[in-house]
């Protein structure tokens, strides 16, 4: 009996892996390895199990590693690439740059206003993800609430032109992402005992240094894991650019985008998406690795 | 695995209504009055969804991964005829269009380029790519004389980058802009041969700096709003602006204009998917918006010219006296229309797209 749940509780999340994680990336594989056709789907070769044997030897003989040649060959892709790396980490420095704070700040309040604190961070998620974004074009735009607001108040005489810039790329990934930021750091944050504080402030730390020298050396798993939910979805952000993004910000999602719906191209797509994954895991392998070993040489 | 998670949806939401009878209707967005869709529920008693889109390249992927779950859907003819050959969609049964007396042979013969015999298909509605702009912002900008009714108000730069001051707009569909750069450098619009397409590059590249923003919907409120000042778009929309505008009396006064070199003229077609679910009760809606009172109620609500000869006495002054929307003899015969690129030109076509928007 303990046995049987003991592999229930370890197949668990393999399963989930292997339904939602490993089989429908088997599928974008295989896509990626066909050719474009004019049909439903648009591609072929199609696997036709009713042949048997046969059937699947002829499909796999058929699909070739031709797309990623394709890939390597156009700059546009390696260009693409490069740009959403940019713009994934200097987003995600900046909403780094503004989560640090705000959950600092939590983590310092008074503990009666933490459930409070912790709400108004939360709060947003309420409403679509898509409203949020739409609603930045109401305030960054020429005639926009912020361009008004300084225009009343004489700081500038001409609209500033942010919307439809990489600037309100930035400013969209920011603001969408930022309670991603915040609540791993806050919780790294909220654990840390005070009286190591205490003592290096005995031992002769200013405020500041004790900051740098024991707060957030203490916080970086949480600033770590706020990083990778920040850098992941914005690397592959789609929404944002073309809803905010003018015609010179690139970016790989709308590269895979003009793919599959304007060329209709689902394998070349499909090539895509596999090298973005590519580009996204082995770094966060080599992380990992690298985390492990560290902890095992310092035990 | 979503598409196939979608059509299980799908399936099981049919399955779950199986009571009521129900036709799934896939369009253009901002693209019909909204009183019909009660008004047809009211005559036929068949539940009607209504889902919306704002690019054939989205329409055309859900078609094309199959099982899209709709019966009636709105391409335009270019996209249209490549979907014919995938085989996409079923033939009308014109013995359940009984209205189908009232279409427009004018409109049909030029249909007929991208659906042969018009069998797949009844033309919707059909307009123009032209210029919108912003009346006075662009007087403000280019002087009394701004050529408003010619493509070099876009295609020449000393032109456009005095607009980029005030903001300009383009479709983001190389099948619209491609055409009349080719029209402004004097090369046939319909052209396949991508070694010519390739001669708008230096004409595309050198204003694509000025181009705020290539999109293919935002432009309608932005226009109405103030946002920009000029846009390369499609007819009925920038008269939706125009409209907007004026309800909103913000002061912005809209304009939209046929060029003068000539335009592209496009069709939209209501067809029926191979695997729709219910394809008696799509005929039935086909039917009832070929109805000539039901077309014209359309065309008056969203300013574009439609298909159907016999809906245009019920149209609206400022619709059928419009030259903007139903062109004299003398604009119709400078109008062009397009076919298809084939595949590997489509593919050279979306690449240079990117190249000219994004440098790269």
């Amino acid at each position: 009996m303990f046995n049987f749940r003991r592999l229930f509780l370890i197949l668990t999340p393999y399963l989930w892996l292997g339904f939602f994680f490993l089989i429908p990336f088997v599928i974008v594989l295989k896509i990626s390895l066909s050719d474009y056709a004019v049909s439903i789907p648009p591609y072929t070769p199609l696997l036709d199990l009713s042949a048997g044997w046969e059937g699947i030897k002829s499909f796999v003989g058929e699909l070739d590693f031709e797309n990623f040649t394709f890939l390597a060959g156009d700059p546009l892709y390696y260009t693409a690439y490069l740009s959403s790396l940019k713009i994934a980490a200097i987003s995600t420095f900046f909403t780094l740059l503004v989560a640090y704070p705000i959950a600092y700040g939590m983590a310092q309040a008074p503990d009666e206003w933490r459930p409070t604190l912790m709400m108004l961070v939360i709060l947003p998620f309420w409403t679509s993800f898509l409203i949020r974004v739409y609603s930045w074009i109401g305030i960054l735009s020429n005639e926009g609430f912020l361009n008004q607001t300084l225009m009343w108040l004489g700081i500038i005489d001409t609209p500033l032109v942010i919307l439809n810039t990489s600037t309100a790329v930035y400013i969209g990934i920011v603001y969408a992402y930022l309670p991603f930021m915040i609540l791993p750091i806050y919780s790294a944050l909220e654990k840390l005992d005070g009286s190591l504080i205490e003592a290096a402030e005995d031992l002769g730390c200013s405020k500041m240094s004790a900051f740098w020298l024991v707060t957030l050396p203490l916080s970086r798993p949480g600033i770590i894991a706020g990083c990778f939910l920040v850098f992941i979805p914005a690397l592959g952000e789609f929404v944002i650019p073309s809803i905010l993004g003018g015609t010179t910000t690139l970016m790989i999602g709308k590269t895979l985008y003009e793919e599959f719906f304007s060329n209709r191209d689902w394998p070349v797509a499909s090539a895509v998406a596999v090298v973005l994954l590519l580009i996204l895991i082995i770094p966060i392998i080599l992380f990992q690795r690298n985390e492990q070993k560290q902890r095992e040489a310092g035990q | 695995m979503k598409t196939t998670g979608m059509t299980l949806a799908t399936a099981l939401f049919l399955a779950g209504a199986a009571g009521a009878e129900e036709v799934h209707v896939y369009n253009w967005s901002d693209y019909i009055d909204e009183a019909l869709l009660a008004k047809f529920e009211q005559e036929t008693g068949i539940k009607l969804v209504y889902d919306v889109f704002d690019s054939n390249e989205i329409l055309e992927t859900k078609l094309l991964a199959g099982g899209s779950g709709y019966d009636v859907v709105v391409p335009t003819g270019s996209f249209l005829q490549r979907q014919i050959q995938a085989g996409v969609f079923q033939k009308l049964d014109k013995s359940k269009l009984t209205n189908a007396g009232n279409l427009w042979d004018m409109v049909a013969e030029r249909t007929s380029k991208y659906d042969p015999g018009n069998e797949y298909s009844v033309n919707y509605m059909w307009g123009t790519t032209g210029i919108g702009i912003n009346v006075a912002k662009v007087k403000e900008v280019l002087g009394e004389d701004a050529p408003v009714d010619s493509l070099a108000l876009f295609f020449d730069p000393a032109n456009i980058e005095k607009l980029s001051k005030c903001g300009v707009h383009m479709l983001d569909a190389p099948t619209e802009i491609i055409p009349a750069a080719l029209k402004y450098i004097g090369e046939d619009p319909d052209t396949q041969d991508f070694a010519v397409i390739e001669k708008t590059e230096p004409v595309l590249t050198a204003i694509a700096p000025f181009v705020q923003k290539f999109h293919s919907s935002e432009y309608i409120n932005a226009l109405a709003n103030g946002d920009i000042c000029a846009v390369f778009g499609w007819s009925g929309d920038i008269l939706m602006a125009r409209d907007r505008a004026a309800e909103a009396g913000n002061g912005v006064e809209v304009e939209y204009h046929i060029p003068k070199e000539g335009a592209l003229m496009w069709f939209d077609q209501l067809a029926v998917p191979v695997d729709a679910p219910n394809p008696d009760a799509a005929h039935k809606f086909i039917n009832f918006m070929l109805d000539a009172q039901n077309m014209a109620a359309a065309s008056n609500y969203v300013y574009y010219a439609n298909g159907n000869k016999a809906s245009q006495e019920f149209l609206n002054e400022d619709v059928i006296g419009d030259s903007a929307i139903y062109p004299d003899d003398a604009t119709l015969a400078n109008l062009y229309t397009m076919s298809p690129w084939d595949p590997k030109v489509n593919r050279s076509v979306t690449r240079l797209w990117t190249k000219i928007k994004s440098g790269t």
